[in-house]
């Protein structure tokens, strides 16, 4: 659905954006992750023809973007940087006008369009609002009707940057639902976002950007796969370590008075255990560490506080 | 896309005060006129306005005299300058272009409201200076600037003449506004940039060491219009300001067409 190569943006000697190589398939919820100003915004409005490569491919549903805008865009929806409306018209007539602009969507007509309006505010909750102008809005609700703007075409792409901005606990599990629900009717979602643990609750693959170059991209899980070690707690710390020592591949690492972690290079964690309980070492619990993708991202990404000075 | 324009611009409240207050001024100017009965002298003060005591058929043209220096092309910079850079400094420009609507149809669409609003306030303009002239004055056949009689109907194309070559001078204003709001994402700078244009060009103007510059400035030939209304029609100067400005409106557009098409949308 998406799939960029070498995709490069600089804004005079500053590189936004260098060589990346996206893959995003049909069906994924793709999360797109990297600090503040690693180039996912720059990307997105790349991905969108807002902003023009400097060199570098995009093809979004098969065909090349800029210059298949007109055919494809009609069936992405998207969210860039936060909503935007005329604030003095009420939420009905914004959608309304949005939907005027464009062509109509194929196979539906513009006398559609107060039934496509209902629908996509039905969609995000927003069906029993009144006629008040979007300016009297919170911030919640103009999220909301951002993504209801998204979805108005019932598209076939989207492309959510930074989509639960604003919202309580209640609305971005909301949104959440929504995602998984869009995806799960054939909808492929682009989810930009720093946001970790939502894009590990509900991406199947993501992409790890930093300074404007991929890091990582892979299935969540597999980004997610063991570290190689494994925590043992235990009384018994100093003879668990001689045994585990013993192995060959096998190093004991940090140690705790109750805990031992093991490097195990290859060796299968039931092995160790074996060898542990036959030794006599009393053991408590024996756990697979697992990154969370905070760890991966924070690894990957080289750490969080650092300067930048790159936009979007 | 220019209905969606137009609907947005006819659904602006602005759009109304601006052309009101616009339509606003010659008329009190007029009242003020009647009640004092203190005309300027004639060759004095704004054009036409001392004949118009006598005749109101002469009030349209006096009303468009006192609007063109300063009040109708601020209202024409604020609005086409807010054409692009307010929908980028609201954010709904991204949104705009993402529908998708291509950038060049967008521009044309700006450029057709404006030049309906254009229009629409020069129009207004002078339909209600001439209802106000004949009510408080009267429409009398009309003493020619030469000093002949111009028949009614001679008057009536004259004063059409007038606002087309009024509403032409505007759309050369609202190109160069136009072009400004293409290349900032504030509305306020983009008409400050053609308001600071016009201010250069009536300061040139009045400058004798600018003689050379003078027949190319876009405000140059604005007044030219009072020509009209001698006889025979004194055409020279109408036809050089018209000229001017079609080369203001071919270069300015042609740079923001260039400018749009080809900028990244940051806002």
């Amino acid at each position: 659905m998406i799939r960029t190569q070498g995709l490069t943006k600089r804004f005079g000697g500053l590189v936004a954006v260098d060589g990346l190589d996206l893959d995003v398939r049909e069906g994924d919820l793709f999360g797109f992750l990297g600090p503040n100003g690693s180039g996912k915004t720059t990307t997105v409005r790349m991905l969108l023809g807002l902003v023009y490569a400097t060199s570098g491919r995009i093809e979004l549903l098969g065909r090349p973007m800029p210059k298949a805008a007109r055919e494809v865009l009609p069936q992405v929806g998207s969210l860039v940087e936060g909503p935007a409306f005329y604030p003095h018209l009420s939420g009905r007539a914004n959608l309304a006008l949005f939907d005027a602009a464009g062509p109509p969507p194929t196979g539906s007509r513009s006398r559609d369009r107060r039934r496509r309006v209902e629908e996509a505010l039905e969609r995000v909750g927003l069906d029993g609002v009144g006629r008040r102008p979007v300016k009297a809005w919170s911030t919640g609700m103009r999220q909301r009707l951002g993504l209801a703007a998204a979805l108005l075409r019932a598209p076939r792409l989207l492309v959510l940057d930074e989509p639960t901005n604003g919202l309580d606990p209640h609305g971005t599990r909301e949104v959440r639902d929504l995602l998984v629900e869009l995806v799960g009717g054939g909808t492929t979602v682009f989810l930009s976002s720093h946001l970790l643990a939502e894009v590990e609750l509900v991406c199947t693959r993501a992409a790890i950007v930093d300074r404007g170059r991929l890091v990582a991209q892979d299935r969540v899980e597999a980004l997610l796969g063991p570290t190689g070690r494994v925590l043992v707690t235990t009384p018994d710390v100093g003879a668990a370590a001689d045994l585990a020592a013993a192995l060959p591949g096998v190093r004991p690492g940090e140690r705790r008075p109750d805990r031992l972690a093991v490097h195990l290079d290859g060796t299968a964690p039931e092995a160790l255990n074996r060898r542990l309980v036959d030794g006599g070492v009393r053991v408590r619990e024996l756990v697979v560490e697992r990154p969370t993708l905070e760890d991966v991202f924070l690894r990957l990404t080289g750490g969080l506080g650092r300067d930048r000075d790159v936009p979007g | 896309m220019f209905r969606v324009e137009l609907r947005k611009l006819v659904g602006r409240p602005r759009t109304w005060v601006t052309i009101g207050l616009l339509a606003g001024l010659p008329a009190l100017v007029a009242v003020l006129l009647r009640v004092t009965g203190v005309g300027p002298r004639p060759g004095e003060g704004p054009a036409f306005l001392a004949q118009v005591l006598g005749n109101g058929a002469l009030f349209p043209a006096a009303a468009l005299a006192l609007v063109l220096p300063v009040f109708l092309p601020v209202a024409v910079a604020v609005l086409a300058g807010d054409t692009v850079a307010g929908e980028a400094s609201a954010g709904t420009l991204r949104y705009l272009l993402v529908r998708p609507v291509g950038r060049t149809r967008l521009l044309v669409a700006k450029l057709g409201v404006t030049v309906v609003f254009v229009f629409l306030a020069v129009l207004v303009v002078a339909a209600v200076a001439f209802a106000v002239g004949a009510w408080l004055f009267g429409v009398e056949p009309l003493p020619s600037v030469s000093g002949q009689t111009i028949a009614a109907q001679d008057a009536t194309w004259r004063t059409a003449v007038t606002v087309a070559y009024v509403a032409w001078s505007m759309l050369g204003v609202a190109a160069v506004a136009l072009f400004a709001s293409t290349v900032t994402d504030s509305p306020l700078a983009a008409a400050l940039g053609a308001l600071a244009a016009l201010v250069t060009s009536q300061v040139l103007d009045l400058l004798d060491a600018a003689a050379a510059l003078k027949p190319y400035l876009p405000t140059h030939y604005w007044l030219a219009f009072v020509d009209l209304f001698r006889t025979p029609v004194l055409w020279r100067d109408v036809g050089r300001g018209a000229a001017v400005q079609a080369v203001f409106i071919v270069v300015f557009l042609g740079a923001a067409w260039a400018n749009f098409a080809t900028k990244d949308i940051k806002s």
